[in-house]
């Protein structure tokens, strides 16, 4: 650790910008990547797991830890994290998991990365190692500076290691296909959430809504049978959720051959209230999170669509696209963002990591 | 007091009128402590602002002024957090007492900070919603308060903390400027770092809160639950851990030991086995399949791990007798002796055992009783350390073994406060869960919501010079606790 520290502190006293790098898995999301690319994922003093109590239900790993690894792991033991994190093409890694706090379909249902989050190390712009949080389930000492981590961009400080809170995997799960339009799909997964039915999962695309439920055998058999639809079979519900979660499946995949195409097309993530009615906009729309997250594939103009999830009381994230020049993340105004820059400096004071990467 | 002081206090007046600013006195009885009595001051003054309007433009004269502000919400926390500042202004967020929203189809309440949390589930029931995060204090405490501490409770365990159930949160800062974080919408993520988990928590030390986002939850159609004897303490902490290890998230899982058992046995007469050394009581909640299934899978690993005896609720009157004496503990403990100090303090589920050894042999080198019952499916410990307050070496000894809990729950890799804050109560016993640095940007960060300072100050946060007198650091036969700590 201590080599990471005097490099991080090199890196200060010649303001010397860092790009923060795991697998580079997420290197296209937010802003163009700048300074001196140092791949963490290849420091042997971030790597691996630290501790899995499974009695327990954390797990300590550290930053530059494979999610794939981390999962089987837990899998091993019957556990998952419940954030279900992307691993895109297979990479990604406990560090960048923090950065982004991106989080797969069950998101609204199991809460999101900083749900999942204990607490973590993180050497800060001056070289100090600090730790924030643990690994106990309830901890208000301090400021809950870890999960202010979550969607930093590495823009705070390197992390070093991480802890997560963990849930068991399941006992049985169904998933369950309805044709819906959208209006009916963003309706129907509210009212089975407002139920109370054990949804862990619910997404719409092109005709059809998707409810997964997750739990004891005889309380997912209620509500299967309550809800009605068609159960799918095992494997193709798995590959469902798989694609979506990774973004290997043909709604992204379609989406990106046609921004390389040159279509003029980009990819939106908009995150909204969940019964926000159907966005009337140009091009692909596919609903995850029972309405609260939405991805568009429009040619639709930034500003349009930025005043459009503005309006209805979100945000709107440029998640892929050719042309850039559209800041990717809504900007803060007024007082947040006089927060953020001084956060930024008081945790960075030589502005090294990750600089321009969150706009 | 600032040279603008009594132009500030002229502001206020004209302002908030006589309802709404006390100056005397004589009016400061309420306000000159929170729960934790023992600690008492008076404020400049009470300002006690009707909206959020009027709430903007009270932190705007202050800022002016340059008057300490201290937020107060009901009063009920436990760690002298809403203790006034002598030079500075109380202000009571009580009027700001509205529901001002209610969504069933996104099971969102907009709700203003001074509304009760039990309000909350109250007015969400008629559409089979709940809030689920439930403090002891629910009856009493506010949901500004609640986010300002990250308030638990025993349903916590299933459903999270005050973090985990608010979606957003409207305010001001220290100079009076709105701010808004998360999303007061009930859109789930926003970008760059989570500001949103940084101000809950923050004791008021970053912004004051005016409005909340909470989270609604549906009501269980069904709620049942066990009560299990053990022969040890060990036992029932390990029951704990199996259970957890099970796969089941208990709706509730909360310990008592013996000696609490038999007072609250006295207050309450549920008819708890009072030869038992500890009782679990373990609850699930939900669709009624789910609780039968998960009932009877929390009855196997009890009965694997030595119950003598359970007991099974049939109805809604023996649920509500079953938790009557652990909700009634705290009152009940006043049975037991004039005067206690709650701890509280957090520590991995599986140490459980370990640590309540360590508080017994505590007992005899303290020559003082302690009484337990705590969170203990999250590992909350709320030790009750008996004394007598008229004897002051009573209370001496009574603070070090408090102390030495909190030590021991650090060096086990727990945190000094589960749930009630750092407030004033625990400045000293910061300083052995963080380091120098971790300590510095605490206080950077305190500084980047707030340059003056103005906002709660010398709560939450130790000043670094206090670390450095020790404090009330325990220090025992010349040797600091952790030594591996960098001190100053």
């Amino acid at each position: 650790m201590d080599s990471l520290r005097s490099r991080v502190r090199d890196a200060a006293a010649q303001g010397q910008a860092l790009e923060l790098v795991g697998h580079g898995s997420k290197r296209f999301y937010g802003e163009a990547p700048q300074g001196q690319p140092w791949v963490l994922s290849r420091e042997p003093a971030l790597c691996g797991l630290r501790a899995h109590e499974p009695a327990e239900l954390y797990v300590t790993a550290g930053a530059g830890t494979p999610l794939r690894e981390l999962e089987a792991q837990l899998g091993s033991q019957g556990q998952q994290l419940g954030c279900e994190p992307p691993r895109f093409g297979g990479e990604g890694t406990v560090g960048g998991l923090i950065a982004t706090a991106l989080a797969g379909p069950a998101r609204p249902y199991w809460g999101g990365v900083r749900d999942a989050l204990l607490g973590l190390t993180l050497i800060d712009g001056r070289g100090e190692l600090l730790k924030f949080g643990g690994t106990v389930m309830k901890n208000v000492a301090g400021f809950d500076v870890a999960r202010a981590m979550c969607g930093a961009m590495g823009t705070l400080g390197l992390i070093t290691e991480a802890s997560f809170k963990l849930m068991p995997i399941p006992q049985a799960q169904v998933t369950l296909r309805f044709d819906a339009t959208q209006d009916d799909a963003i309706y129907a997964a509210n009212q089975a959430a407002l139920q109370g039915l054990p949804l862990s999962a619910s997404a719409w695309w092109n005709g059809s809504l998707l409810l997964r439920l997750s739990g004891l055998e005889a309380s997912v058999r209620a509500a299967a049978k309550r809800l009605g639809g068609d159960a799918l079979p095992v494997d193709l519900a798995l590959g469902f959720w798989n694609g979506l979660r990774h973004q290997s499946d043909e709604f992204f995949a379609g989406a990106v051959r046609a921004i390389q195409a040159g279509s003029g097309v980009a990819i939106w993530r908009l995150s909204l209230p969940p019964t926000t009615p159907v966005l009337k906009v140009p091009g692909e729309q596919l609903i995850e999170w029972g309405g609260a997250l939405r991805w568009l594939v429009t040619p639709l103009a930034a500003q349009a669509v930025r005043e459009l999830a503005e309006r209805a009381g979100g945000h709107a994230t440029l998640y892929a696209a050719l042309d850039k020049s559209a800041p990717a993340f809504t900007p803060a105004q007024g007082a947040e963002a006089q927060i953020r820059a001084r956060l930024k400096s008081e945790f960075d004071p030589k502005g090294i990591f990750n600089p321009g990467r969150l706009g | 007091m600032s040279v603008a002081a009594p132009q500030g206090l002229q502001a206020l007046r004209k302002l908030l009128g006589p309802e709404g600013l006390i100056e005397r006195a004589g009016g400061f009885g309420p306000y000159e402590c929170d729960g934790l009595s023992a600690y008492r001051a008076r404020p400049l003054a009470v300002a006690i602002p009707a909206d959020a309007e009027q709430l903007g433009a009270v932190l705007r004269i202050c800022h002016e002024a340059e008057l300490p502000i201290v937020p107060r919400g009901a009063g009920t926390g436990l760690s002298g957090g809403a203790l006034p500042h002598p030079q500075g202004i109380t202000l009571s967020l009580a009027r700001l007492n509205h529901i001002l929203a209610l969504d069933p189809a996104s099971r969102t309440a907009r709700v203003q900070c001074g509304v009760r949390n039990l309000a909350i589930s109250q007015a969400a029931a008629a559409h089979g919603l709940y809030y689920a995060p439930d403090p002891s204090s629910q009856i009493a405490c506010t949901i500004g308060g609640n986010v300002a501490e990250n308030a638990g409770g025993v349903h916590c365990l299933k459903y999270g903390l005050t973090l985990h159930n608010v979606l957003g949160l409207r305010g001001f800062t220290a100079a009076g400027e709105p701010i808004e974080l998360g999303s007061m919408a009930g859109a789930l993520d926003s970008p760059g770092a989570d500001l949103l988990a940084l101000a809950i928590g923050s004791e008021g030390l970053l912004c004051v809160v005016s409005e909340v986002l909470v989270r609604l939850t549906p009501k269980p159609p069904e709620a049942r639950c066990l009560l299990a004897s053990f022969g040890t303490v060990t036992q029932a902490a390990q029951a704990v851990c199996a259970l957890i290890a099970s796969g089941l998230t208990p709706a509730g899982l909360e310990m008592m030991d013996q000696a609490m058992t038999r007072a609250a046995e006295d207050f309450v007469h549920a008819g708890y086995d009072l030869e038992a050394a500890a009782l679990l009581l373990c609850e699930s909640d939900g669709a009624p399949e789910t609780v039968a299934a998960e009932i009877e899978q929390m009855r196997a690993v009890l009965q694997a791990c030595g119950a003598t005896r359970i007991e099974e609720s049939r109805d809604e009157a023996e649920r509500a007798r079953f938790w009557s004496g652990r909700k009634n503990a705290f009152p009940a403990s006043g049975r037991m002796s004039p005067d206690y100090l709650c701890m509280d303090a957090s520590i991995p589920r599986a140490r459980l055992a370990e640590m309540l050894a360590a508080i017994e042999a505590m007992q005899t080198q303290w020559g003082l009783r302690c009484a337990n019952v705590f969170h203990a499916g999250d590992g909350n410990l709320h030790p009750l350390i008996l004394f007598d307050g008229k004897d002051p070496e009573q209370l001496r000894r009574a603070e070090g073994f408090g102390a030495q809990i909190l030590e021991t729950a650090v060096a086990m890799g727990g945190s000094i406060t589960g749930e009630h804050g750092v407030g004033v109560e625990k400045l000293s016993s910061m300083c052995v869960q963080f380091s120098r640095a971790e300590l510095e940007r605490f206080q950077g960060l305190k500084q980047a919501w707030d340059p003056a300072g103005r906002l709660n100050p010398g709560k939450a946060i130790p000043e670094l010079r206090r670390c450095a007198e020790g404090g009330k650091l325990w220090v025992r036969e010349g040797k600091l606790p952790h030594p591996e700590l960098e001190r100053f």
